[in-house]
């Protein structure tokens, strides 16, 4: 639905993006994440065709961006990082405006008017003027432009900016729910956010795409060990020496008190048996011992902290011996 | 309803809620209802005079004593009041980020910019409609020729139509409204001097460009009661030049 090949984007001496390549299906969600300044805004506004790019070609739903942009902008929804609205207006009003110069005829206006409010919830606001609004409603009126001609492709620059814990958990379901019938591209600073709604994530950094996966995926790739983390009651002062004679155990790293400690295992094994039963046998107390694995926020950090090829390079060829110890964090069964 | 149409409808409602078209158009209205009133009370002197001196009541030439006069102080302000009415046109737009909205939506840019210029353009003529009072009630007391009242019309619509075109050129240029109402100011400034400095360079080929180039022997012919095709050709041609400007503006903004 959504191909981009080879794309940069150059301002004067300045490369916002560089050579970026991705792809998205039909019905996909997609998550663009990446620091302040990364390029998403930018690869989002040349999808848009708000800028045309550099160098490369951006395909939206069969349509060149660059060559038939009123095609692409037809079947487009743009909700930009602020959203566009005019404050002088009523939602009411704005919403027609928007369904008109979409192209909408009169009659289908009032019907998909009464439909995106419905979907977005303003049906209480709709009356009342745009520049009397909060901050959520004023995003959520940004949200039901970009969807007031029912378009096949979705593109939302961070779409719960703003809004509260429950208006973000509708807006986070609303866009589910688009995902059937709706390809979607968003970006976000939360990474929650994208391990809850997206299929799939494109991480950019300095302009680049540092790693394309689905969320599971990318820590899994990024995991150079399995990590346990254990919990004693009466430890011994060498205790920790003694777990690393154990066969499979590759480092033993102390934890914030006498009676935890991370524990780095060989990826292939799973050592959990044999370290309750070391632990039982030596009489130190097993309180509790658990898998560890990488959060999309470790995946995220590592990849845009590091330097960009040693991060490419920690994709391509995972060397546990050399691993140093990655921020860790509980495992949780969503 | 157009895309076109849709446009036009959303700019004539957001200048019906903005202040500014009140100002301006209160101040237009006002101060033209001012400099009418004293040519008329000036004509009514000079008869008084020429009653005193031939002691008969004669025939005044009301389009020479107080439409001409009028028409030339109208087009000054013109030259400043039309900059505040195109300055928020597409520099708010820019500012607001609500361009965004328009550039990822199936309308081109030269129906954004002929909208928004339409909409400021219909309503200068409906405050210069209003300024019509003056003929009309005059009417009612003395007699004058019509013909050179159109044409002075004429010549003011033309007029403002073309600084509206400027207007919308500099608004184009830069997101800040102020900067905008006196980019334009400067742009119609600029063009009206072009027209002295054409005379006095005289009777060569530069003197002759620059003064065809500036308004001024334009509006001067259309005011005196000449209306001729060439005057026309160079309004609308000023006005399409201008607008077809701006839209190259709006478009390399896009590559930047």
């Amino acid at each position: 639905m959504i191909t981009v090949q080879h794309i940069s984007k150059r301002y004067g001496n300045h490369t916002a993006l560089h050579d970026v390549t991705f792809h998205v299906n039909k019905g996909e969600i997609l998550a663009f994440l990446g620091p302040n300044g990364a390029g998403k805004t930018t690869t989002m506004r040349i999808l848009a065709c708000v800028m045309p790019p550099s160098e490369g070609v951006a395909v939206v739903a069969g349509f060149a961006c660059l060559e038939q942009p009123m095609e692409v902008k037809r079947r487009l929804g743009y909700l930009p990082e602020t959203p566009p609205l005019y404050q002088e207006l009523t939602v009411d009003e704005y919403l027609t405006f928007v369904g008109r110069v979409k192209g909408l005829t009169p009659q289908r206006v009032v019907s998909r008017k009464a439909a995106v409010m419905d979907q977005v919830g303003l049906g209480d606001v709709q009356r009342r003027v745009i520049g009397h609004l909060s901050r959520g409603y004023r995003q959520r009126v940004g949200l039901a432009q970009a969807l007031i001609h029912d378009p096949p492709v979705l593109i939302l620059d961070e779409p719960t900016v703003g809004l509260d814990p429950k208006q973000i958990m509708a807006i986070r379901k609303l866009i589910k729910s688009l995902a059937t019938s709706h390809t979607i591209i968003l970006s976000t600073h939360v990474l929650s956010e994208a391990t809850a709604v997206c299929d799939r994530v494109v991480i950019i950094h300095q302009g680049r795409i540092v790693a394309e996966d689905a969320p599971e995926q990318l820590s899994a790739r990024l995991q150079q060990a399995e990590t346990m983390s254990l919990t004693v009651k009466q430890p011994t002062p060498d205790w920790q020496e003694r777990l690393k004679t154990l066969p499979g155990v590759l480092n033993v790293f102390p934890g914030s008190t006498p009676h935890t400690c991370t524990i780095d295992c060989h990826p292939q094994q799973d050592l959990r048996d044999a370290l309750s039963w070391f632990v039982v046998s030596q009489g130190y107390g097993l309180l509790e011992l658990k898998s560890l694995s990488l959060s999309l926020e470790d995946v995220f950090l590592q990849l845009t902290q590091q330097d960009e090829t040693s991060g490419l390079d920690a994709l391509d060829h995972p060397d546990p011996s050399s691993s140093p110890p990655l921020r860790q964090r509980e495992q949780t069964s969503a | 309803m157009t895309p076109f149409h849709a446009m036009l409808a959303k700019e004539l409602r957001c200048v019906c809620v903005s202040p500014v078209v009140y100002v301006v158009g209160a101040i237009f209205l006002f101060v033209s209802g001012l400099i009418a009133y004293l040519m008329v009370a000036n004509a009514g002197q000079q008869a008084v005079r020429l009653l005193q001196i031939q002691n008969t009541y004669a025939q005044l030439n009301l389009n020479a004593l107080v439409f001409r006069p009028m028409f030339y102080s109208l087009e000054f302000v013109l030259m400043f009041l039309l900059p505040v009415l195109t300055m928020r046109l597409l520099a708010e737009e820019r500012k607001l980020l609500t361009f965004e909205l328009l550039l990822t939506s199936p309308i081109g840019i030269n129906e954004i910019i002929s909208a928004k210029y339409m909409s400021v353009l219909l309503i200068y003529l409906g405050l210069l409609s209003l300024t019509a009072l003056t003929p009309l009630l005059l009417s009612f007391s003395s007699s004058f020729h019509w013909g050179g009242i159109t044409a002075g019309y004429m010549a003011l619509a033309l007029q403002g139509g073309l600084f509206l075109a400027c207007g919308v050129l500099a608004s184009a240029m830069t997101d800040n409204q102020v900067v905008a109402a006196f980019l334009s100011f400067g742009i119609i400034l600029v063009i009206g001097l072009i027209g002295e400095l054409g005379a006095l360079l005289g009777d060569t080929t530069i003197g002759h460009v620059l003064s065809y180039v500036s308004f001024r022997e334009h509006y001067d012919r259309l005011v005196r009661g000449l209306v001729e095709a060439r005057d026309v050709v160079y309004y609308l041609s000023g006005i399409v030049l201008m607008l077809f400007t701006a839209h190259r503006v709006v478009d390399a903004h896009r590559w930047q």
